[in-house]
């Protein structure tokens, strides 16, 4: 199953030549903890890459300082070789927390993004009517988040952060509050996303199961201070039934490797 | 009918905390436990009133006509003419004013600083011991009318407001700055929606203080108005005409609490309409 893609082991791999995102000597420090140190990192255009780690490696304040939501003390991130130290309209985030607005409908939520933009009504609907049903909540536009079961809510997020169009999706562990089943079916769904959106996808995870599963590229991170130990790159038919994945042996063979790595961090 | 027309100015008190508890369910049985409230709450001041608890305290039906009568002389008219203006006037400034100072406040620091210690000490002191001062530098006019009922009401709209901007959900603010939204953005459509609950719930209380006020100015102030019937009737001891004054105040302020609570749901927070 899947031998197509079985050419060799994880292995790590030189910088890729078209990278979207430069990351070079991150440093953050708060108050006297060494969040992170050094972080030098590429992420090819158009790949899902995840950042993995244990609790306290620097994971989300990685992505948080590539988002432009957190200011390093010391490097440089360059989004298309632009410095870049705020937001801004190529990237677009989605929170672990979902961060939606309980007062206003699907529909407003997911055109938020358009809105603050000043995009005219009819037009921001229309497109966040489209990514409203490529997430899978067609019929949910005049609900309210509350009425919304946590999967359901964190698609909203998605469908906004896709929304604006951006070139890079940073995902801040956007299943962690979903529960197991909806997380599944969430992960399958983010795969064909993939395959349909030409984006390049950041996507922060503590689930070494998850980042094999839907990434392309895996960058390992080492707790106190926060470290790149090992980019993985697992090599996984993924265009097949996505069910098939979970019984990959090269799919469970990286899971193996990976966890080997972390476990010396794990208390 | 007469009788039921009447008492929903009895059961003024406990009405709109019935009232927010119901916005969330069906209407139809709030409705009917409300009526039987009332019914009871007249019941059993009709009863208090035949022992009689006191000479001074008038039973339920004599309150009614006494009422009536009032209205019919239209000396009731005439007290709410004189005694609305400073208390619309009062509240709707202390709305905005509360409001505006509380948002600032909430959002700048040098703000709170001078500000919200002026607040603090407002609330905790016996306001309406200030009226006779009022009354010392601005007369007996409209201004210190209108001064009474700030006094009372701005405080808690401030106090309120400013705590609701302040506590605001971060992750949202993070949500908005993520989307490039602006300063202006972030207050018009993170802040202030997120703000409203707390904020009109310091508007019900405010506008309840600014009823105080306003009451507290025309018996203390100037005998004007309602609080001038008041007055009156006793000094000559009508008491069921007192008593249906009181009344009658008390059934004003519970639909303009009511209103309030219809705007907010109306225009900041559609999601609790019928969830």
């Amino acid at each position: 199953m899947g031998a197509t893609a079985l050419r060799n082991g994880p292995s790590p791999v030189p910088a890729p030549i078209d990278s979207i995102v430069e990351v070079r000597g991150i440093f953050k420090t708060y108050g006297n903890v060494e969040a992170l140190r050094g972080i030098d990192l590429d992420f090819p255009r158009g790949k899902l890459t995840s950042l993995l780690g244990p609790s306290g490696c620097g994971k989300t304040t990685l992505l948080k300082i590539i988002a432009g939501l957190i200011r390093a003390d010391g490097g440089t991130v360059a989004i298309n070789g632009k410095h870049v130290t705020a937001p801004g309209p190529e990237r677009a985030f989605v929170f672990q927390d979902f961060a939606l607005m309980p007062w206003a409908t699907v529909m407003r939520n997911v055109a938020f993004g358009l809105e603050l933009r000043g995009t005219n009504k009819a037009e921001r609907e229309a497109i966040a009517r489209r990514y409203i049903a490529e997430v899978g909540l067609a019929g949910f536009e005049d609900k309210y988040p509350h009425q919304l079961s946590g999967g359901m809510r964190q698609r909203v997020g998605l469908a906004r952060a896709l929304s604006v169009d951006a070139d890079v999706l940073l995902l801040d562990e956007p299943f962690s509050a979903v529960d197991e089943q909806n997380r599944r079916k969430f992960q399958e769904d983010l795969i064909r996303l993939r395959t349909n959106q030409n984006k390049t996808f950041i996507f922060v995870t503590h689930s070494i199961e998850e980042a094999v599963y839907i990434s392309d590229r895996i960058v390992l991170l080492s707790p106190r201070p926060g470290r790149v130990s090992q980019i993985i790159e697992p090599e996984i038919d993924r265009s097949g039934d996505p069910e098939r994945i979970h019984r990959d042996r090269h799919y469970l063979d990286t899971v193996e490797e990976i966890w080997q790595g972390l476990k010396q961090y794990v208390e | 009918m007469a009788v039921s027309i009447r008492t929903d100015g009895e059961a003024a008190g406990p009405a709109p905390l019935s009232n927010r508890s119901a916005t969330g369910a069906s209407w139809d049985q709030p409705v009917l436990l409300r009526l039987v409230s009332i019914a009871l709450f007249a019941g059993i001041w009709e009863v208090a009133g035949r022992i009689p608890v006191s000479f001074a305290f008038p039973t339920f039906s004599d309150t009614v006509v006494a009422f009536f009568g009032l209205l019919a002389d239209g000396s009731l008219a005439t007290a709410y003419l004189s005694t609305l203006q400073p208390l619309v006037l009062g509240v709707v400034l202390s709305a905005f004013l509360g409001v505006g100072l509380g948002t600032i406040c909430g959002l700048w620091r040098t703000g709170e600083w001078l500000v919200i210690p002026v607040f603090i000490v407002l609330q905790a002191a016996p306001v309406a011991a200030f009226i006779p001062m009022v009354t010392f530098v601005y007369g007996i006019g409209m201004t210190a009318k209108t001064l009474a009922v700030m006094i009372l009401a701005l405080p808690v709209i401030v106090l309120n407001t400013y705590k609701a901007v302040r506590n605001v959900n971060e992750s949202l603010l993070v949500m908005c700055r993520s989307f490039l939204g602006t300063r202006w953005q972030t207050v018009a459509k993170i802040i202030l929606p997120d703000a409203s609950p707390v904020i009109f719930a310091g508007l019900r209380l405010g506008v309840a203080a600014g009823f105080v006020g306003v009451v507290l100015a025309e018996l203390l102030i100037t005998p004007t108005g309602i609080g001038d019937l008041i007055t009156f009737h006793r000094s000559r001891a009508d008491y069921a005409e007192m008593y249906a004054t009181i009344a009658s105040i008390i059934a004003l302020s519970t639909p303009t609490l009511v209103f309030l609570q219809w705007v907010e749901v109306r225009v900041f927070r559609p999601e609790s309409r019928g969830a």
